[in-house]
C-alpha cells in the first residue's frame, strides 16, 4: 500500500529537508548528532556489544561448571564473572536495548519528524555508553564488582568488600539509572506530544503503548535503586550507617529498596518484549492483533501490579509470614493480564493468515518458552515452594526462561524485522532459520536441566560443586547447550554483518506491514517523513487512504516539528527543534568525570560539578542562528 | 557493487505447516524430548542427600506435596496453552507478503474469539486462586509443626562455617560443635539463626525449606527429621569467596544414638596419653591453632573458628570440603588455601614430624 | 547508501584525539587499581612456623633486638605491597578484631590500657617493618609477642591495618566503616598523623 506517485514530494523539497536535518560532517559531526535514528542504531549496536560480552562471561562460567571440582576459574574470578554477567545483562543490555529500539522506532511509528528532547536523548546514550565502558574498564583492571548483580549488604558493604569493586558497581547503577530515567522522559513526551494528527490514543500501535507503559514504570522504579545505591556509596565512602545494624541501620533495607526497583525492572524488559510480539504477530498473521483494548489494559495492569511483588525475592528472610502471603497472591495474580495477552495472540493466530519468516519464528518461540517460565514463576510465587528453590538453579532456569523467552526471542525477531528498515537490506532468511533453531535448541538444552538441578539441591553462585551429588551430567548438558547458544549468536552476528553489504534490498515495506515506520524509505530520510502522515485508523498502511493524507506546511529550511494534543492528537503548535550539538557529548564526559571521581573521594561531587555546569550552560545557551530561524517561523495566532 | 536481487520466496500453502518448518520443529522436539530422559536416566543421586525431592521430615514433605500439586496443575495448564497454540498454528490458513490484511473481522467485533479469551481468562483466574489457597494452606501447616519437647539449637553462620550451640534447660549441659549437626529422629528441632558477618542461608533440602541468617536479626526455623540418615545442606546465599565451600552435614539418628552422641559432645577432650599426641597438643596450644580454635578441657578457648573438641568424630572437615582422615587432615592443616582458597585459616609449612604429631593429637579428639 | 560512502571518502580525516596522552595519564591509575584489588589467596612461598613462644604469654623484646629484615628477595615481601592491597588491609582489620587487639587498644585504635594507635606517637617505630616487629616480638609494658601465634602474613596484614588507623594509608586502600557499634571514624577518612620524629627509635634496618 505505498503512496501513488501523484502525491510524491518534489525532489527539491526533499533535498532541502534532508540538508536541514542532516548532521555536520566529520568525527565532530558524528559526536554531535542528535538524530534519533543515528542514536538509536548506535544504542542498539552498543547494547548488543554488551550482550556479547555478557554472553562470553556466561560461557566461561559454564565451562567452569561443566565438571565438578573444575580448576578453570577460581572463586574470586568466578564471583566477578557472575556479577559482571548479571550486571551486564540486566543493566547494560536488556533494559537499554528495549529503550534503544524505542528511540529508533517510536518517532517513526507515531509519524513524527524527531524524537522529543533530542539532545537529552543523545546525552542519555552517551552516559549509558560511558557507564558501561567504565564498568568493563574496571573489570579488566581487576576492579570489577564481585558481590553479585544485586550486591546484598553486608557482603557488599565497606567491611566485607574491600577496595573499589563494589563502588564501581554502585556507580554503574547511577549511570544506567540516569540514562534510563532520561530516556523514559524522552519516550513519554514523544508518545504524548509528537504523534501524527489523527493518531488518537486508541489508535496508537501496541508496541508504542508497551514502551509508554515501560517508561512510566521506569520513572517510578528507578528512584528506589538510586536511593539504595546512593546509601551504599555513602556507607562505603563516607561512613554512614544505612545498612549497619550495629548503629541502627538494617541489612534488609537494602533488599527492600533494591527489589522495589528490581522487580519492576524485569518488567522493563518483559513489557517491551510484549510490544515486539504484538508488532510481529500482527504483520505475520496479516491481521491486527485481536482485542486491542484488552491488550492495552493488560499492559497497564501488568505495570501497576509489578510494583506490588518485590517481597517475593525476600521470602527466605524473617519477614512476617502473613505479609509474605500477600505477595504470593500478587505474584500469582500478575499472571492474569499476561494470560489475557497470550490468549489474544492465540486468537490472532487462529484467525489470521500465517506467514512464516524468521521474525515470526522468534515470536512463536515465545509461546513455548515464556509460558514455561511463567509456570515456574507461579511455583516460585508460593512461599513454601520458594523456600526450597530460592537461590538455587531452579531460579536461574526460571529467570532465563522468562527473560530470554519473553524478551530476547522477541528481540531477535524484532531485529530481523526492523533490520531492513534501519539498513535498507533484508537479513538472510536461510541463516535466520539456522540461527533460530540453534538458539531454540541450545537455550532449552542449557536451561531446562537447571530446573532439575535446583530441585536436587544445587545452589546459585557456586564456583564449583562436589562430585557424587548427581549434578555432574546435568551440568555438562547445560554447558553443551551454552556452546550451542554461542554458535547461534555467532550466526546472528554473521548474518547481521553480512546482510549489511549483501542482503537483498528491502524497499519501503518489505513485510507489507501496517504501521507508519513502513510508510517511509528504508533507511528513512533524515527528517523521517518527507511529509508527515495524517492517521485515520489503527493500521494506517492497511486501511484505504483517506484525505487528508499528509501534513503540509512544515518548514523545510528549518527544523520544525508538529506538536499535537495528548488524547486526540489534534495539531497544537509547531515547535522549532535544535540543531546538532556537541554539548550532550561533552556534558556526558563531564558527568562521567564527576561520577568516577566520586568513587574515590566525596569531594569529587563538588569540584566535578564545575565542568558539568559549564557544559550544561553551553548546551542551553541560545544560539543566534537557531533563535533567528525559530523566530522567523513564528506566526501570530489569527 | 552489483547485488543479486532475488525475489522473496513465496510458498503459498492453504493449510498446514511448511514442510521444512515442520521437519525442523520435529527434530527440535525430538532433541528436547530427550531432556526429561536425561534427568531420569542420570546416575543415582548421591543417595539423595541434598535433594528436595527426597524428603526426610514433615516440612520437606509438605513442600514436596505442594510441588507435586503445582507441577500437575502447571503441567496441565502448559499443555492446554500449547494445545491451543498448536491448534491455532495448524489450522490457520497460510498467507504471504501480499495476502490482503484482514480488517473487516476486527471491525465487526469477533464475538467467538472474545468469548474464548474471556473463558480462558476466567478459568486462569479461578485456577490461580486455587493455587494461592494451596500455597497459603501449606504455609500454615508448616507453621504449625508441634514443638513440644523441641530440641533447641542456636546456629551462627560465619564466613565460611557453621557454629552450632545445643541449648539445654540446664546450662551446664549445653555444648558447642561445628559444621556437623546430629538430630534425634522424630523430635522437633527449633533452630535459632544468627549471622556473624554477612548474610548466609541455612538449607537442608531433605528436611526443610531455607531460612536466611541476617546480621542484626534473629530468625527461627522449626523442623523435624523423621527418617534417619545423613543429609547434606549448603549455604544458599552468596556470602563471599567460599560460599561454595560452606556445607553442613546433618546426621539424623534414633533417640538413643543421639543421646549418646550428645553425651560425648558434652565431655571435654581427654588428655592424650601417647607421647606423639602429647607433643601435638603442645604444638596446638603454643602455636597458631589456639588463637582461633577451642578444645574444651584445654586452655584453647577461642571462638573464631570451629570448635575442635570432638573433631575426629566428624565425617568431614572444613564445612564439608575435605573428607576427614589422617592424610587429608594433614594436607588441610599444611595448606588450607589449596582446598578452600580465600579461607581465613593460615597455612604453615610444618616440619613433617611436627605435622604428624599435631594430626596424631587431633585424631584423639573423638 | 552511496551518498554516505562518498561523504566518507571525500572528507579529510580529522586528527585522532590524543589517545597516547590519555593512556599515559590513566596507566598509573590502572596499575594502582591492579595492586589494590589483587586477592592473593594461595599460601605464601615461605610460611615458616616461627619458634613457639616461651611459657608465659608476655615476652616483650627491646625494639632493637632481632629486627625484622625486609629485602626485595624476602619471601614474605608481598607484605611490602600489603599497604597497597585493600584485601590485605581488610584481612588485617579482621585479625584486629579476632585477636582482641581492641581489648587493649580500643575498637578504633584510640587507646585504653594499651597506647593509642591512631595518633602521631610511635614508641617503637611507625614504619611497616617496625610495626610488624612490635607485633611479633612483643614490647615492654604488656604488648604480647605474637611470633609463632599468628602467621607472618597475618602479622604484615595486621601491621598495615594498624598503620591505617592513623591515616598512613591511601584512602582508596584503607577500610571503610565497620559493621559494628561505634568504632570511630572510618580509616579511609582519618587525617594522616605525621609521626613525631622525637618519639622515633633509631632506624631499624
Amino acid at each position: 500500500m505505498s503512496e501513488p506517485p501523484a502525491d510524491a514530494v518534489p525532489a527539491a523539497e526533499a533535498a532541502r529537508l534532508h540538508a536541514t536535518w542532516s548532521d555536520p560532517p566529520g568525527l565532530l559531526g558524528r559526536l554531535a548528532s542528535i538524530d534519533h535514528k543515528v542514536i538509536g542504531r548506535r544504542f542498539i549496536a552498543t547494547a548488543f556489544g554488551f550482550f556479547l560480552a555478557g554472553g562470553l562471561l556466561a560461557a566461561l562460567m559454564r565451562l567452569q561448571l561443566a565438571r565438578p571440582q573444575n580448576g578453570l576459574v577460581g572463586p574470586d574470578l568466578y564471583a566477578q564473572l557472575f556479577t559482571m554477567h548479571g550486571t551486564t545483562m540486566m543493566f547494560l543490555f536488556a533494559v537499554p536495548v528495549m529503550q534503544a529500539f524505542a528511540v529508533y522506532l517510536v518517532p517513526l511509528m507515531v509519524g513524527a519528524r524527531s524524537i522529543a528532547f533530542p539532545r537529552m536523548n543523545a546525552f542519555a546514550y552517551w552516559i549509558y555508553l560511558m557507564g558501561g565502558l567504565m564498568l568493563y574498564g574496571a573489570f579488566l583492571l581487576n576492579v570489577g564488582p564481585d558481590a553479585g548483580w544485586f550486591a546484598y549488604v553486608p557482603l557488599a558493604g565497606p567491611e566485607y568488600s574491600p577496595g573499589k569493586r563494589v563502588d564501581f558497581w554502585a556507580q554503574l547503577i547511577t549511570f544506567t539509572e540516569l540514562s534510563g530515567l532520561l530516556e523514559a522522559i524522552v519516550i513519554i513526551t514523544t508518545v504524548f506530544k509528537l504523534r501524527a494528527p489523527g493518531m488518537a490514543l486508541h489508535r496508537v500501535p501496541l508496541f508504542v503503548w508497551a514502551m509508554l507503559v515501560t517508561a512510566f514504570m521506569v520513572l517510578f522504579a528507578m528512584p528506589a535503586v538510586m536511593l539504595a545505591s546512593t546509601g551504599l556509596i555513602l556507607d562505603r565512602l563516607v561512613g554512614t550507617h544505612f545498612y549497619n545494624p550495629g548503629e541502627g541501620g538494617d541489612a534488609l533495607l537494602w533488599q527492600h529498596l533494591f527489589w522495589f526497583f528490581g522487580h519492576p525492572e524485569v518488567y522493563f524488559i518483559f513489557i517491551p518484549g510484549l510490544g515486539f510480539m504484538s508488532a510481529l504477530l500482527a504483520t505475520f498473521s496479516r491481521r491486527p492483533v485481536f482485542g486491542y483494548s484488552a491488550m492495552v489494559l493488560s499492559l497497564i495492569a501488568t505495570a501497576f501490579l509489578s510494583f506490588g511483588l518485590w517481597v517475593h525475592h525476600m521470602f527466605a528472610t524473617n519477614l512476617p509470614e502473613l505479609g509474605k502471603s500477600f505477595f504470593t497472591a500478587a505474584s500469582m495474580m500478575i499472571a492474569i493480564p499476561s494470560a489475557v495477552q497470550i490468549f489474544c495472540w492465540i486468537a490472532t493466530l487462529a484467525t489470521g493468515r500465517l506467514w512464516f519468516r524468521t521474525p515470526m519464528l522468534f515470536a512463536l518461540a515465545f509461546f513455548f518458552i515464556l509460558v514455561l517460565g511463567g509456570m515456574t514463576g507461579l511455583m516460585l510465587a508460593s512461599v513454601p515452594l520458594d523456600l526450597q528453590v530460592h537461590d538455587t538453579y531452579f531460579v536461574v532456569a526460571h529467570l532465563h526462561y522468562v527473560l530470554i523467552g519473553g524478551a530476547v526471542f522477541p528481540l531477535f525477531g524484532a531485529l530481523y524485522y526492523w533490520y531492513p528498515k534501519m539498513t535498507g537490506r533484508l537479513m538472510s532468511e536461510r541463516l535466520g532459520r539456522w540461527n533460530f533453531w540453534l538458539f531454540f535448541v541450545g537455550f532449552n538444552l542449557t536451561f531446562f536441566p537447571m530446573h532439575q538441578l535446583g530441585l536436587e539441591g544445587m545452589p546459585r553462585r557456586v564456583y564449583t560443586y562436589p562430585a557424587g551429588l548427581g549434578w555432574d551430567g546435568l551440568n555438562l548438558l547445560a554447558t553443551v547447550g551454552a556452546l550451542v547458544i554461542a554458535a547461534s549468536v555467532a550466526l546472528l552476528l554473521f548474518n547481521a554483518w553480512r546482510s549489511a553489504r549483501h542482503g537483498e534490498p528491502a524497499g519501503d515495506n518489505p513485510w507489507q506491514a501496517a504501521t507508519l515506520e513502513w510508510a517511509t524509505a528504508s533507511p528513512p530520510p533524515r527528517a523521517n517523513f518527507d511529509r508527515p502522515p495524517v492517521v485515520h485508523g489503527r493500521e494506517p498502511l492497511w486501511e484505504a487512504p483517506r484525505e487528508p493524507r499528509h501534513v503540509k506546511g512544515l518548514a523545510t529550511d528549518a527544523r520544525e516539528v508538529l506538536v499535537t494534543t495528548v488524547l486526540d492528537a489534534q495539531p497544537d503548535h509547531r515547535a522549532g527543534y535544535p540543531d546538532p550539538s556537541i554539548w550532550p557529548f561533552v556534558s556526558a564526559l563531564a558527568t562521567t568525570v564527576l561520577f568516577v571521581g566520586s568513587i574515590f573521594t566525596p569531594w569529587a561531587a563538588v569540584w566535578g560539578l564545575a565542568p558539568v555546569a559549564i557544559a550544561l550552560t553551553a548546551w542551553f545557551w541560545p544560539k543566534p542562528h537557531e533563535t533567528d530561524a525559530h523566530l522567523r517561523m513564528e506566526r501570530a495566532p489569527r | 557493487m552489483a547485488t543479486r536481487i532475488r525475489p522473496l520466496q513465496r510458498r503459498p500453502h492453504a493449510r498446514g505447516p511448511e514442510p521444512r518448518t515442520f521437519a525442523a520443529a520435529a527434530l527440535a522436539a525430538l532433541v528436547l524430548g530427550l531432556l526429561p530422559l536425561a534427568a531420569v536416566a542420570a546416575p543415582p543421586f548421591g543417595a539423595g542427600s541434598q535433594d528436595a525431592l527426597r524428603t526426610g521430615g514433615p516440612q520437606a514433605a509438605l513442600i514436596l506435596d505442594l510441588w507435586r500439586l503445582l507441577l500437575a496443575v502447571c503441567g496441565v495448564v502448559f499443555a492446554a496453552v500449547m494445545a491451543a497454540f498448536g491448534v491455532a498454528l495448524w489450522r490457520a490458513r497460510r498467507g504471504t507478503r501480499d495476502t490482503p490484511p484482514e480488517l473487516q473481522g476486527p471491525l465487526r467485533g469477533e464475538p467467538r474469539s472474545a468469548r474464548l479469551v474471556a473463558a480462558a481468562t476466567g478459568a486462569s483466574a479461578v485456577g490461580l486462586c486455587g493455587l494461592i489457597v494451596a500455597s497459603v494452606l501449606t504455609d500454615r501447616a508448616l507453621a504449625r509443626l508441634p514443638l513440644s519437647n523441641a530440641l533447641h539449637v542456636e546456629l551462627t553462620a560465619h564466613q565460611w562455617w557453621w557454629q552450632a550451640r545445643y541449648d539445654d534447660a540446664d546450662p551446664s549441659r549445653t555444648f558447642e560443635t561445628a559444621n556437623e549437626l546430629h538430630l534425634p529422629a522424630g523430635r522437633p528441632v527449633l533452630l535459632t539463626l544468627h549471622a556473624d558477618d554477612v548474610i548466609h542461608s541455612f538449607w537442608v533440602p531433605n528436611l526443610s525449606g531455607k531460612k536466611d541468617l541476617i546480621p542484626g536479626r534473629t530468625a527461627t526455623l522449626a523442623l523435624r527429621a523423621d527418617v534417619p540418615g545423613r543429609y547434606r545442606g549448603q549455604c544458599a546465599e552468596f556470602c563471599g569467596l567460599q560460599h561454595a565451600g560452606m556445607a553442613l552435614e546433618v546426621v539424623v539418628e534414633p533417640d538413643a544414638a543421639y543421646a549418646a552422641w550428645a553425651e560425648r559432645q558434652r565431655r571435654p577432650a581427654e588428655p592424650p596419653t601417647d607421647p606423639q599426641a602429647q607433643r601435638g597438643q603442645r604444638l596446638f596450644l603454643a602455636g597458631t591453632c589456639a588463637m582461633c580454635h577451642a578444645i574444651q578441657g584445654t586452655d584453647a578457648a577461642a571462638r573464631r573458628a570451629p570448635d575442635l573438641t570432638h573433631l575426629a568424630g566428624r565425617a568431614r572437615l572444613a564445612a564439608g570440603t575435605v573428607p576427614n582422615g589422617r592424610a587429608q587432615l594433614a594436607a588441610w592443616i599444611a595448606d588450607p588455601a589449596a582446598f578452600k582458597p580465600g579461607t581465613n585459616m593460615p597455612g604453615h609449612r610444618y616440619a613433617p614430624e611436627d605435622l604428624d604429631a599435631l594430626v596424631a593429637y587431633l585424631e584423639t579428639l573423638r | 547508501m552511496c551518498s554516505r560512502c562518498r561523504e566518507r571518502c571525500h572528507r579529510p580525516r580529522p586528527p585522532r584525539p590524543a589517545l597516547g596522552l590519555a593512556l599515559a595519564l590513566s596507566l598509573p591509575l590502572a596499575l594502582a587499581g591492579c595492586e589494590r584489588e589483587a586477592r592473593r589467596l594461595e599460601l605464601p612461598p615461605s610460611a615458616p612456623l616461627a619458634a613457639p613462644s616461651k611459657a608465659g604469654v608476655l615476652y616483650p623484646g627491646p625494639y632493637a633486638s632481632a629486627p625484622v629484615r625486609v629485602t626485595a628477595a624476602d619471601p614474605v615481601v608481598r607484605g611490602q605491597r600489603v599497604e597497597e592491597n585493600a584485601y590485605a588491609v581488610s584481612q588485617g582489620k579482621r585479625w584486629f578484631r579476632w585477636f582482641n587487639c581492641s581489648g587493649c587498644h580500643a575498637g578504633g585504635g584510640g587507646g585504653d590500657m594499651g597506647p593509642p594507635l591512631s595518633d602521631d606517637r610511635w614508641l617503637y617505630g611507625h614504619e611497616l617493618p617496625q610495626v610488624v616487629a612490635s607485633i611479633l616480638q612483643g614490647r615492654p609494658n604488656g604488648m604480647p609477642a605474637f611470633a609463632g601465634r599468628i602467621s607472618e602474613e597475618q602479622a604484615w596484614q595486621l601491621a598495615a591495618y594498624v598503620r591505617s588507623l592513623s591515616g598512613q594509608l591511601r584512602s582508596d586502600v584503607a577500610g571503610g566503616r565497620s559493621d559494628a557499634m561505634g568504632s570511630g571514624e572510618p580509616e579511609q577518612r582519618r587525617e594522616r598523623e605525621v609521626p613525631r620524629p622525637d618519639a622515633a627509635p633509631p632506624t631499624v634496618r
